[in-house]
């Protein structure tokens, strides 16, 4: 089974983003960065089904140059190749230009499945892979907290409101995981000796056959208006405990009739 | 000139970073409290493959450098694990550094691929009680016997052997010279016979969790299959292991300073008196500010040793030089951050005060302060030696 990995790297979570004001872009300019902790799940979630039934696990990532320690480090966890869009004219891609380029990108593989994170932990949009599977033409099947195939069939557990569903479907698909499907595994050192002499492909925008009217700033049908803060939440109600502190709480849970 | 790290190190220094930091300050105070060993930090980083880290791959390791298992001990000390997370781990790179380089094929074949497994645990025995930093006058001998060699003889401050499974040992093979007294000693690689070895436990101000003894060694068999090196050259195998030592335990210095100072940091943002946080007191932020710029420094001149001991050049100034200041600075960092702590400071529940006991021994430790500065004013400034 071939399996795509769709992978974003993102600024360290230790970082503060900060938002350049002129392009309303995140600045990735000179900040450590690393696979995004989502996407090494949709990673491992890959590796587990290849350990189990043999096959590929090829991560594509877009990005500047300096995602390349974050395309070692999902190649490190075990991922079998990677591929890097990686061009100027992508720089200020929106959701769309970003799925149409990783559909380019993979539209040149054979593959199976695709799996991806339901969204990035940086910006968090969580419109990309509705889009991708769109554009490849194979059904998405999201929000899974768990993946499971036998023979041609996919099965998922997906997440919902009040449990879960069971969705199936036949391969080629476009599975979405949640935060809890897994805990990624520590790359081991021979892990990170080995990334060093698998192959990272690099595409450039040409390479896909996209220009400015698809992707880039030039390409974004979505535009950021503004970037603020979210406001502030109001004070909330101190309690001092002065021997009927236990009751005073209990009564403001029970204003609100949380009991 | 080219201060980056590569990419492969910077990997290394993240997941290291992240395995590290896995285990909980709280983890390190209880193993300091029941003076046990951290078998399950030791086994997490051999399940990681990270005790082979400068075993060569054709014997099952990564074949990596001083500078990456540098880059190892930094990232465990800076996540708070202070000298019980980083010994165990550095006894599985400069023990084996003789080996590795002067021993012979089989030798390294038998050996080599369980010393990157974890299988073998080391200690290391060259300290005696009549001789300490005075390495020529050791007393423990070996006779040859038949095929083999027999030793009897005492040995102190032998770290993790309570653990280990096999000794790198110096011994007398013939008796000093004055004229050549670096000569005549011989390096064994010995499987730590506990029939042979009585283990005395020496009780310490810190890093409970990792034993120092002293061994009573009566009539341990060694085959002769098991020299390192030649006979009679064990001393300058020895150097193999000693200037990476002083490299490590530099790092590690500098790692268990960045951990106080973390900690400092983050306390003097938070703890408001007199209305404001005392981080804001430039008498608080100004010991702080030092302790940064010094554990830099330390960090500069360590890893230029390391650099020059992976490029097989001579590293002895540099490697001496690095332990002085390393062992300074980060004195001087976990000391700022116990002060900076105040009171809290003296109370285990934050960490400082544990950080403090276990790095005052980097300062005697492998080599004292005194005696770095007696190299470096008779090896690198050519004075008159004082002793």
């Amino acid at each position: 089974m071939n399996i795509v990995v769709c992978a974003k790297v993102v600024p360290l979570s230790s970082v503060t983003i900060q938002i350049d004001p002129a392009t309303k872009r995140m600045v990735r300019k000179d900040v450590s960065q690393e696979l995004d902790p989502q996407a090494a799940k949709a990673v491992e979630e890959a590796l587990r089904l290849t350990e189990k039934q043999g096959g590929s696990v090829t991560v594509v990532v877009m990005g500047g140059d300096d995602a390349t320690i974050g395309i070692r480090g999902a190649l490190a966890m075990g991922a079998t190749a990677a591929i890097h869009l990686s061009d100027p004219a992508l720089a200020g891609s929106d959701a769309l230009g970003t799925a149409k380029a990783l559909a380019a990108a993979i539209r040149k593989e054979p593959f199976d499945l695709v799996i991806c994170a339901t969204e990035s932990s940086d910006s968090y949009t969580g419109l990309v892979p509705g889009q991708l599977a769109q554009l490849l033409g194979v059904p998405p099947l999201t929000f899974a907290t768990s993946l499971t195939v036998e023979g041609r069939t996919v099965t998922i557990k997906r997440q919902s409101e009040g449990g879960y569903d069971v969705v199936t479907s036949e391969l080629p698909v476009l599975v979405t995981v949640t935060t809890g499907i897994n805990e990624p595994r520590y790359p081991t050192l021979k892990g990170i000796m080995g990334a060093k002499k698998k192959e990272i492909r690099k595409y450039t925008a040409a390479d896909l056959g996209l220009g400015p009217a698809e992707i880039g700033e030039s390409g974004a049908r979505e535009k950021v208006l503004t970037v603020g803060r979210p406001p502030a939440r109001p004070a909330g109600t101190v309690i001092k405990d002065e021997g009927q502190g236990g009751k005073q709480i209990a009564d403001f849970l029970a204003n609100l009739k949380l009991i | 000139m080219d201060f980056v790290l590569t990419e492969q190190q910077e990997l290394i220094r993240k997941e290291v970073a992240t395995l590290a930091r896995s285990f909980a300050p709280d983890y390190w105070l209880e193993k300091d409290r029941k003076a046990e060993y951290p078998w399950e930090f030791v086994k997490a980083f051999a399940a990681g493959g990270w005790l082979g880290i400068i075993i060569p791959e054709e014997y099952g390791g990564s074949g990596l450098g001083v500078t990456e298992a540098s880059i190892l001990l930094h990232e465990i000390c800076a996540a708070g694990a202070g000298t019980s997370g980083a010994s165990p781990i550095h006894f599985y790179v400069f023990p084996p550094m003789p080996l590795i380089k002067h021993g012979s094929g089989a030798l390294k074949r038998r050996y080599l691929p369980r010393i990157a497994t974890g299988e073998i645990v080391m200690s290391f025995g060259v300290t005696e009680p009549n001789a300490g930093t005075d390495t020529s006058r050791i007393e423990t001998r070996a006779e040859r016997r038949g095929d083999g060699f027999v030793v009897h003889g005492r040995k102190v401050w032998n770290t993790n052997a309570r653990q280990a499974t096999h000794m790198l040992l110096l011994a007398r093979t013939a008796p000093r010279d004055p004229a050549r007294p670096f000569t005549g000693m011989t390096l064994f690689f010995a499987e730590f016979d506990r029939s042979k070895i009585t283990v005395r436990e020496i009780e310490k101000m810190g890093r409970a969790a990792v034993d120092s003894n002293e061994l009573f060694i009566e009539g341990l068999e060694i085959p002769a299959d098991n020299v390192v090196g030649e006979i009679g050259r064990g001393f300058y195998h020895l150097l193999d292991s000693l200037n990476p030592e002083r490299i490590l335990t530099a790092i590690e210095a500098v790692g268990i300073g960045r951990a106080a100072l973390e900690r400092a940091v983050q306390y003097a943002k938070e703890r408001v008196v007199f209305g404001r946080p005392i981080g804001q007191n430039q008498a608080v932020a100004h010991p702080l500010a030092l302790a940064w710029a010094k554990l830099e420094t330390a960090e500069l001149m360590t890893m230029k040793a390391a650099w020059l001991f992976d490029h097989g050049r001579p590293c002895g100034a540099e490697a001496n030089s690095a332990k002085l200041v390393a062992a300074e600075a980060g004195f001087d960092a976990c000391d700022a951050a116990v002060q900076t702590h105040g009171g809290y400071g003296y109370a285990k529940e934050f960490h400082v005060e544990r950080l403090w006991r276990e790095i005052r021994l980097y300062k005697i430790a492998p080599i004292s302060q005194q005696m770095v500065l007696n190299y470096l004013s008779e090896h690198v400034l050519g004075l008159p030696r004082s002793y």
